[in-house]
Formats: C-alpha cells, structure tokens, sequence
C-alpha cells in the first residue's frame, strides 16, 4: 500500500478499530465496561485522528484538484457487474469528511460527560464509533453502493442508538419505526441503482457522470425520482419524515450527531453528488424543491405547538432540512451543502445545549427524590423550565447564539446560509426555463423562516429566561432550583466551540454581490462556491445585484420581526398565556398542527394496520385452509383411491395373471400401432 | 484428490458403526464431532486445489464402472463451480450441527448421531453426484434421517409434520424418477453402445437434445420436484410444519442444506437438460418466485412461534433465489448461488439462535419473551447480526446475493420485464418489518417474566458454533469474491451452452412437426425473431 492510501485508510479504518476495540471487549470482558475513562479515550481519538488525517488532506487540495481515488480491493464482482471498495477524496467529500469527524469529534467528547453514569457507557461508545465509520463510507464512497453501504450502516447504528435504552417498549418501538421508514426509501434507492447499472453498466461516480447522456430521459426523470426519495426517508422529508420526531427518543447527543448534523444530510449529500444529473431533470427539481419547501412550512408549524424541547429542535431540524432540498431543487447545490455546514454547527449546539438542560432537569428530580420526595415530572417539557440562564450561564449563552443563528439574524452563519437558499429559490424562477412557481416557494421559505425565528425564540425564552416554574407547578419541588448547575466542562467546551462555528460558520460562504456592490469589481469572497464549483452544478445566477439587496432586506425583515414577536409574547413566563391565544386565533389549523397533521395516523390506518390485518386474518388463514388444504384433499383423494385398489390386491394369483396379460396385451398393442 | 472427495462423502457413513458401538454418550458425541470435522478439514484441499479458471469441468472426478454393458449407470462423483460452495456449505454445517445438540439430545443418542451422519453422507452425494440416477439416490436417501429425526425427536406434532413432509417430498421426487428414466432410455438413443444413459457430462452437452414437447413435460415433472423441496410458493406449505417440530440440528440441516438440493437441482438439471422449456417457464417460475418473497414475508409476519416465522421467512428468501436463477444471466444467477449459501449461514444460525432459547426456556412463543436483551448479552448480540445478515444489511452476506440477484432480474432478458425485480425488492422493506418486529418483541422491552429473569448468557460451546457462522456471514458481506469466483465462468459457460443448445433444438423443430400447443407455447410462429432475441442476447 502506498503511503497516501495508507494514510487515507485511517480516516476509514480509526473508528472501525474503535468500535471493535470498545465493542468486543465491552461485550466479552465484563471488568472492561467500567473502565470509563479508558473507553472514552479509545473513542474520542479513534475519531479525533481522522478529523486530523482529513485536514491534511484538505490543506492539501485546491478547489481544481481531481478526485483522489483509493482503491482498496474489489468488492461484488459477477458478470457485468463489478464494484470496488474505493473511496474518492474531492472537494465534496473532504467537506462532508470534516463536518462528520469534526462535529463528531466534540460530540463524543460531550458524551463522556453526558453518558457518564450510563451502564451501557461502553456500547454507547462502540456504536457512536460505528456511526461514524458508516457515515465515512456515505460519503467518501466512490460509487453508489459503497455509498448505499454507508446508508444502511447509519441507519442500523441509528436503530440501534435511538433504542439505546432497550427496555422501554416506546423507545424501541421508535428505532424500529426508524428503520423500518429508512427501509422505504432505500428500497426507491436500490431501483435507482438497478436503472443506473442497466443504462450505463457500472456504478462509479465517474462512469455515470461520463455517460450521463446515454441515460434515457424517462430513465433519468425515474432515477431523479427514486433518488430524491431515497433521500426523503434518511432526510426526513414528506412524506417519509415521521420517524424523525420519534427517533428523539435516543439519547441527546445522538440527536445531535445523527438525528440533527450528519445522518439527516445524507440525502442532500447525495443530490448534491448527483448534481449532475438532476440538473438534467428540471421536472424533478421542481419536485425537490416544492417537497422541501413544504416539508419546511409544515413541520415549522408543528414545531410552534411543542413542549417538548426535544421536540421543536427535532421539528426544526424536519423544517431546515426541507429548506435544504429547497435550494437542492432551485439548483443551489452549494447553497443546500452550505446551510447542511451552519445547521451541523448550530443545531448540534442547540441539541447539546438541550442536553445540558435535561441534564440538570433530572439531577433536579434526583435531589428531589434522595431528599425522600417521590417527585416526577417529564424532564424535556419547557414548561417545567424557565430562569435556567441564572444556573447554566454557559449552556444560556451557547443555545442563545445558536438560537439567533437559526433565526437567520444578519452576520451569524444561519442568515448568510438561508439568504443563499433564499436567492437561489428567487432565482430559479427566473433562469431559462425556470418555473414561476419557484417564486411562490420563496415565499414558502419566507413564511418558514419568520417561523423558525418565531419558535425558536419561543424555546429559547421559555426555557431559559422568566423564573424556574417547577417550584410553581408541582408543591413538593419548592426550593428546588438549588439542585440545578451548570454540565461539566467537557460538556461546555464542545457547546462553546460550536457556538464560535455557529458565529464564524457563515463566512465561508458570504454571497459575492456584497462585496461587488462596494467594489464594483467581481468578486471572490464565497470561498464555498469556488470551493465546490466543479462538482455541484449550480444553476447561474441571473437575479441583478439591486433584486438580491432587497431579498437580504427582506429576509432580515422576517427574521428581526419574528424575534421581535416571540420577545413580546414569551419573555415573560407567559407562554402558555400565548400559546392559549394562538390557539384560539388559528382555531383548527393550530389542532393540526398540535397533531402533526395526523400523518401518524394515517399511515397507521391506511398502510400498516391494514396490511398486517390482510397477513393475519387472510394471508395466513388461506395459507393454512386454502395452499395446504388443497395439498391435504389431493392426498385425501389418492388415500381414498389407495382403499378402492386395495380389493383388487386379492391375494388370488389368477387374477394377478389376469391381469399380467391384459397388460401385455395393451402394451403389445401400442407397440404395434 | 480424487480419493480425498471419496473419503469426504463416505466418511460420516463410516462413523455411524462407531457411534453405536462406543459406549458412554459424551464418548458417542465427541466421535460424531471428531468425524465431521474430520470430514470438514479434508474437504478444504478441494476448495483450495480446485481449478477455478476450469470451473465448468466436473473436477475431481471418480468414475465407476456402469452397471452392465447396456446400461450405463454408474457412480460417477466430482466437483465443479456449482456444486463446490454448497459441498463446502454441507462439511462446515457437520460439525456446527454435532455441537449444537450436545446438550439438548439425550434419548437414543446413538441412533440420533447416526441420522446426522447418514444426512451428512447423502448431502454431500447430492451435490457431488454427476450421474442422475447416483444424484436421485443421494436425494432420496437424505429423507429417510431426516424422517426419523423430525420423527422421534421432534416436538409434540411431530407425527403429523413427518409424514406430510416425507410424502409430500416424495410425491415430487416419484414423478422426477418416471422423467428421469425417459431420460435415460432417451439419451441412450443417441448415445453409441448403450440403451440407457444418465451421465450429466453427456445429457448437459450439446450432443443430446431433447424434442420440445418432451422437454415441457420432463421440465414440468423435475421442476415439480425440485420447486416442492425448495419449496417454491405455493408447494411450501410442508415447510412450517417440519421446521417447528424438527429438533434444532434438524432445522439447520433442513434450511442450510435440504432446500438448496432443490434450487440446485433446478440450475443442474432443469437448465442444461430442458433450456427451452427453462427460458419459455422462466417468467412464470418468477411470478412464483416473486409471489413466494412477498407472501412468505407477510405470513411470517403475523407468526407467533419463532421458528415458525424464520420458516416463512426462508419461504421469501428462497423466492430470492428462484428468481436469480431463472433470470438466467451471470448476475443474477451468481447471485443465487451466494445467496444459496447465505441463506444456509444466516438462516441457519437463525435456527440455531432459537434452538439455544429453547432449551434454556422450552418455548418458541414470542409472547413468552421479552426484555431478554439484559440477562444475555452476547445472545443478543449473535442474534443481532444474524438478524441483519437475514434482512440484507450491506456488508453482510445476505446483501450481496439479494443485489446481485434484483440486480440481474432487473436486466433479464428472459423477463423483460421491470415489476419482477421490483416488486421482489419491496421483499427489502418487508424483511425488515417482520425481523425486526420479532427481535423487538424478544429481546426487547421491560424483563417482566420471571422465568426469563433466570437465563443464562450463551456458554463456550455455544458462542463456539456461532462465530465460524458470524465470520462467514461478514467475509461473504465484505469480501464475496472469494467465494463467487467458484461458480463465475461455470455460470457463464452454462447460461451460453444452453441458449446455444435452445437453438440448436428449435433449429431442429423446423424440420418435424409438432403439436399447435407446443409450437404456441413456445412462440415458434414467430421463431424468426426469437433467433434474432438470442443471437443479440449472447
């Protein structure tokens, strides 16, 4: 092996070892699992290196450096079809490499911390480190099915940390319920590849991006098609996204890694990669985008009616992920990849920083109950919160900057990744071609993004500012708020380092108009975009330089406005005051939203209930009376036959004889004619 | 080498004197252990020395003398690229099956010993066997343990179970006898010196070809037979019953290597012997095929016994494989291939996983469990990757024979037609329902029974005979070349002789008459294209 192959495979190799190294002697050792300090090490750097190892080779490449292409060995070969374990180090990769090793980094660190009195410590780690290495081959794999290796593997190691805790029959229920929907979408996948094998006979990226016109325009529009909804089910868009809010159920940095950063962004990772062709496809497009845009303004409106705290970051994380197939749709490739960069940043630090705040909730209720008072409350509802800033001044400071960033607030990273998203939308209405309804989405992503400020203000100020209302709603917890603190420092350290990304985040990606309004020259200031030119094929901008300033207004407009509103009606310990009035100025609409729309239901009463009501009382009824019974009457029959021949067995010889010649005769007769 | 394949076979049949005569049961069960792996590691030399480049020449071979001088029937034994892995599958079960009735067997020890290695000696006939009269013998011969096993030490409906599986099989394999011997009175014709021949060197080759209304019914009577023992949908309802009553080692062998004699048989015989009436049933044997894995999935999904659920499920599998085959491109049926030893590995161990919580609780009701995940760690986790292997996670066996198998019917000529492979891949998403649905109520959920609050965690011997599983379930899943290489120029070679034979056949029809159906069923109205279609497809 050469020396750069060999140094590539750490970035592979280091959270294999990982998980093997915790995974089996946690499993076979018994004494192993109480080694917590050691097992945390063991993961954090089998991580740690290859965010090291991928920098290296960031550092190393330019924006027109080819791929890098390591072989490792072939994997399937039968016939035609023939693919290999190789991984393919370009621009996309190594970015979606340095999120994935980089956030994940501060994300195991933060779960020593948090799983720290976990019995399951060990496999909690063994699987994190799992995670990552699937997550690494989704996104260096250098064809599809090493890609779709990486697929499945995040959803298995997803299944098997949102039911971490196994024994609650409804968290094991929600992975499964995650799985299961993933399953879905990878089903619409594995057609895809067969469509793509079959017109162009292999399934590495180069091949397929080099016979892109020998693809059948029917079969491209069905492979964009089965595609994008491979990427509804692991990016939790409409209509597969319902196991999303439901997968919370793990523990909190999970969300955080899979369920808010990485695993969530693998479908945009993918049309960003297939660029390419659906560029090709404008019909799809519209699809992608119009899916998006929905799926951003409906589970933004959930996110409005939810106590939960895990509940309104994971709605938001539904709503910001439509936004990024938004702009997948409107052509901006780098835009979608750009607002995957600032959300891994800022919704993992919301998420941790929720974390933090559950945490202290349940050391809450611990006090309580060694003080002997058999208190319990749901330690994720808000409205149990409030005044937290008080005890946790650093989880307050890094989920408010967070917070503002999402908001989409000028100068943090979420207001230049969601203008570009913005823009784009705008603009693909007025490409060549481009549809008008590309205009409405915009005001879709509009609307969504006063929304997603309205919200997540709502979470931030109920949690975190007004009095702790425990005491308030529950008797025995008065003078409880002494049990409240602030999380150890290898859980703040991570919070504030994604607070800083979530500031600093969005200066890669700083539109050039800006720069250009000033200078009147060109300009090079969105190091994003020259990064990634030569692989996302964006749509180019045709929207003047006047028209963009006034969508920057107009989104700053919407974002101070919604801040603004929440202020008004949640700064104050009145948040159930408030949501009451919503309540009552939507009427049914905000019923629907406070049932997520019943998709749920739905689905349940339609497809599952029915489908296993047909098995059960049909399939395997017809499977027993009608298969079986028809084999049990033609063994009936020939018994019945057997007990009729049964009075020629005479025991007389002479009619034996009888009938040896008749035979004879018959035969001979045969033969002769 | 020759000798060793011999020795290979024979060798199990040689430990059943000594089982019975040894006396002491720990002494009779080391034997039997002691044999079959004895019997495993003289089978690896084949696998190592075979020819790979050479696959579709039987290798290895031993030749008898034919039993008289019209009649040429003769033990005639060897290995080639289709036969080899599920020869390899069959020696590296013996052991695994041995041990994982050591403790749970007690009752005629020495007879249930024997039954094993009498299976294991048919077994290995069955694959190695190239004279089709030797093949039907093996094939035969592999019930009778099988009969008694299910029989005497099987569960509480076993008398039931036994017969309808021994008749039912049986009934199959009749009408294969009554075709094979047309076969051969047949073949004998136009072979020089004899009446009577059933060499599958010269019935496979170019020399002998069969009329097309012969080759339907004789394709009928030996599919027939061979679709029962797979079992194909709808002639699988012996399945279940056999499964849920056989004892633990009788269920693996029943899964890991019975049912594979019969999609072997169909890719040995059915292809070379009948390719006209292979490629014109083709499509039908798919809607089967295809019926069978969604059928199969969602029967097994409202079962209540495991072991009943994992036998439906094999029902789906196998429907995996019947589609690969008769998709008849290198693909797909090198898909099936693999996947004819996946199946073996992943379902095997499935039986295996609930033979162990059987004997520690003696019941197979998923209501029964729950939570279990806690007192047994390592269970879980053996029956976690089996689980997965079993629903085609990438990286694990089971995925590589699947794709390779959706992969090649989607492109199959011979259906030309997309909703096969499509419809056969929601299989995928109902694989996972139902697994997962079983595991969860099992391992999952609060430890609420007190009985199961006093189970064990699996012993040596038991992570023992799982890991050589689990290490094949993920070399196959990461690195199946391997083990693909085998059978790859075989399967080539075969798919091309044997459209080039269908030609050869229809060529000849040209100048004979036929029955209008025959000539209907096989679309020779418009023939002229159809050369035209094969041609192309080579």
């Amino acid at each position: 092996m050469e020396s750069a192959t060999a140094l590539f495979s750490l970035i592979i190799a280091l959270p294999l070892v990982g998980f093997l190294i915790n995974g089996l002697l946690g499993l076979f050792v018994e004494s192993y699992r109480s080694k917590k300090q050691l097992i945390g090490i063991i993961a954090n750097t089998a991580v740690f290196i290859p965010f090291i190892v991928a920098f290296y080779f960031f550092v190393n490449m330019n924006a027109d450096s080819g791929a890098l292409v390591y072989k490792l060995f072939t994997w399937i070969e039968a016939g035609t079809f023939s693919v290999d374990i190789a991984y393919r180090v370009d621009q996309l990769s190594v970015m979606m490499t340095l999120i994935v090793t980089g956030v994940g980094f501060l994300i195991h660190l933060y779960s020593m911390g948090y799983m720290s009195h976990d019995d399951g410590y060990w496999k909690f780690f063994a699987y994190l480190n799992l995670f990552i290495f699937a997550m690494l081959n989704l996104v260096l794999g250098n064809n599809l099915l090493l890609l779709f290796l990486g697929w499945e593997g995040v959803g298995v190691c997803s299944y098997l940390l949102i039911g971490f805790w196994y024994q609650d029959m409804a968290k094991s229920d929600a992975a499964k319920k995650a799985f299961i929907y993933n399953r879905i979408g990878d089903f619409a996948f594995l057609i895809a590849m067969f469509m793509i094998f079959q017109s162009v006979g292999s399934l590495n990226f180069d091949v397929i991006f080099n016979n892109l016109a020998g693809i059948p325009e029917g079969y491209k529009v069905a492979i964009g098609l089965l595609m994008f909804v491979g990427a509804t089910g692991k990016s939790a868009q409409i209509p597969l996204f319902v196991w999303l809010p439901d997968a919370m159920a793990g523990p909190t940095p999970v969300s955080a890694l899979i369920h808010a950063a990485t695993m969530v962004t693998s479908g945009i990772y993918l049309i960003s990669r297939m660029s390419p062709m659906y560029v090709m496809i404008p019909e799809v497009m519209l699809i992608v985008a119009l899916i998006g845009a929905l799926t951003a303004i409906i589970a933004a409106t959930i996110a409005i009616t939810q106590n939960d705290i895990k509940a309104v970051l994971a709605y938001s994380t539904v709503s910001q992920l439509g936004y990024m197939f938004l702009a997948l749709g409107a052509g901006g490739f780098t835009a979608a990849m750009f607002h995957v960069m600032t959300h891994a940043f800022f919704k993992a630090c919301l998420f941790l920083g929720s974390g933090s705040v559950i945490h202290a909730m349940e050391h809450v209720e611990h006090g309580l109950h060694k003080e002997g008072k058999d208190v319990h409350f749901d330690p994720q509802d808000m409205r149990f919160m409030g005044g937290l800033r008080e005890y946790m001044p650093s989880t307050y400071k890094t989920f408010l900057i967070a917070t503002i960033a999402i908001s989409g607030f000028p100068l943090l990273s979420g207001f230049f990744s969601k203008d570009e998203i913005l823009a784009f939308t705008m603009n693909a209405g007025f490409v060549e071609g481009g549809s008008w309804l590309y205009m409405a989405l915009w005001g879709v992503g509009i609307i969504t993004a006063f929304l997603t400020a309205f919200y997540m203000f709502r979470l931030t100020l109920t949690t975190f500012h007004g009095s702790f209302k425990l005491p308030s709603k529950i008797k025995e917890a008065l003078g409880s708020e002494k049990f409240l603190h602030e999380s150890p420092w290898n859980m703040t350290v991570p919070l504030w380092i994604l607070a800083v990304l979530a500031i600093f985040g969005g200066y890669l990606g700083v539109p050039n108009f800006i720069a250009e309004t000033f200078t009147g020259q060109p300009a090079h200031i969105n190091l994003l975009h020259d990064w990634l030119y030569n692989i996302n094929a964006d749509y180019g901008i045709v929207l003047g330089k006047g028209f963009k300033w006034i969508l920057l207004v107009a989104s700053i407009i919407v974002a101070v406005s919604g801040i603004l509103l929440a202020f008004r009606m949640y700064n104050n310990d009145q948040q159930e005051e408030s949501d009451a009035l919503i309540a009552s100025k939507f009427g049914g609409l905000y019923k629907l939203w406070k049932d997520k729309y019943n998709f749920d239901d739905v689905y349940e009463g339609l497809v599952s209930r029915p489908m296993v009501r047909f098995s059960d009382k049909v399939l395997a009824v017809f499977d027993m009376k009608v298969v079986d019974g028809i084999v049990n009457a033609i063994a009936g029959t020939v018994k019945l036959f057997g007990s009729l021949f049964r009075y020629i067995q005479t025991g007389v010889v002479t009619n034996y004889a009888l009938a040896f010649v008749i035979g004879v005769i018959i035969i001979l007769y045969l033969m002769i004619m | 080498m020759e000798t060793l394949l011999n020795i290979t076979i024979f060798l199990p049949l040689l430990g059943i004197p000594l089982v019975t005569l040894i006396k002491g049961d720990v002494a009779k069960k080391w034997v039997a252990l002691l044999i079959t792996s004895a019997t495993f590691l003289i089978s690896l030399p084949l696998m190592f020395n075979f020819d790979i480049v050479n696959s579709g020449l039987a290798q290895y071979i031993t030749e008898g003398a034919p039993i008289s001088s019209t009649l040429d029937i003769k033990y005639l034994v060897g290995l080639d690229g289709l036969s080899l892995l599920l020869f390899m599958l069959t020696t590296f079960m013996g052991p695994i099956v041995i041990l994982s009735s050591w403790s749970s067997v007690s009752k005629h020890l020495s007879a249930y010993l024997s039954m094993l290695l009498l299976l294991q000696t048919a077994s290995l006939g069955v694959f190695a066997s190239l004279d089709l009269i030797v093949f039907y013998v093996f094939f035969e011969l592999s019930l009778i343990p099988m009969y008694f096993l299910i029989g005497i030490w099987g569960g509480s409906d076993r008398i039931r179970a036994t017969i309808k599986f021994f008749i039912y099989t049986l009934v199959g394999s009749l009408i294969m006898l009554v075709a094979l011997i047309y076969v051969g009175y047949d073949a004998g014709m136009s072979m020089n010196g004899f009446s009577f021949t059933t060499d599958w060197r010269f019935l496979s080759s170019d020399a002998y070809q069969i009329g097309l209304v012969q080759q339907t019914y004789l394709f009928a009577a030996f599919a027939l037979a061979f679709c029962i023992k797979v079992p194909l949908f709808p002639f699988h309802t012996w399945l279940p019953y056999a499964h849920t009553e056989a004892p633990t080692a009788g269920s693996v062998v029943l899964a890991a290597i019975m049912l594979k004699m019969g999609t072997y048989g169909l890719i040995r015989v059915c292809l070379p012997l009948f390719p006209n009436a292979f490629m014109e049933f083709a499509p039908y044997m798919a809607i089967l095929a295809v019926i069978g894995i969604i059928y199969g999935a969602l029967v097994a999904m409202v079962q209540k016994d495991v072991k009943k659920l994992v036998a439906y499920s094999s029902v789906s599998h196998l429907g995996f494989v019947v589609l690969g085959i008769f998709a008849l491109n290198t693909v797909a049926v090198q898909g099936a291939i693999i996947q004819m030893v996946n199946h073996g590995l992943s379902t095997g161990a499935l039986f295996l996983i609930v033979g162990m919580i059987y004997d520690r609780r003696h019941t197979r009701m998923i209501k029964d469990f729950g939570g279990i995940a806690k007192q047994m760690p390592i269970f879980t986790t053996m029956f976690m990757i089996a689980t997965l292997a079993s629903i085609g996670l990438p990286g694990l066996n089971g995925f590589i024979g699947e794709f390779l198998i959706l992969t090649g019917s989607f492109f199959s000529e011979l259906y030309n037609n997309k909703v096969y492979a499509i419809l056969a891949a929601t299989g995928v998403i109902l694989a996972a329902v139902y697994m997962l649905w079983m595991f969860q109520r099992v391992m999952f959920g609060p430890l609420e029974n007190e009985e199961n609050k006093k189970l064990v965690d699996l012993n040596a011997r038991e992570i023992g005979l799982l890991v050589p599983l689990m290490v094949f379930m993920f070399w196959i899943g990461i690195h199946p070349v391997n083990f693909t290489k085998y059978s790859e120029n075989q399967v080539t070679e075969l798919i091309i002789a044997s459209k080039e034979k269908s030609m050869a056949v229809l060529e000849q029809v040209k100048t004979e008459e036929i029955p209008d159906w025959t000539a209907a069923f096989y679309g020779l109205h418009e023939d002229q294209q159809k050369n035209e279609f094969l041609t192309a497809s080579e």
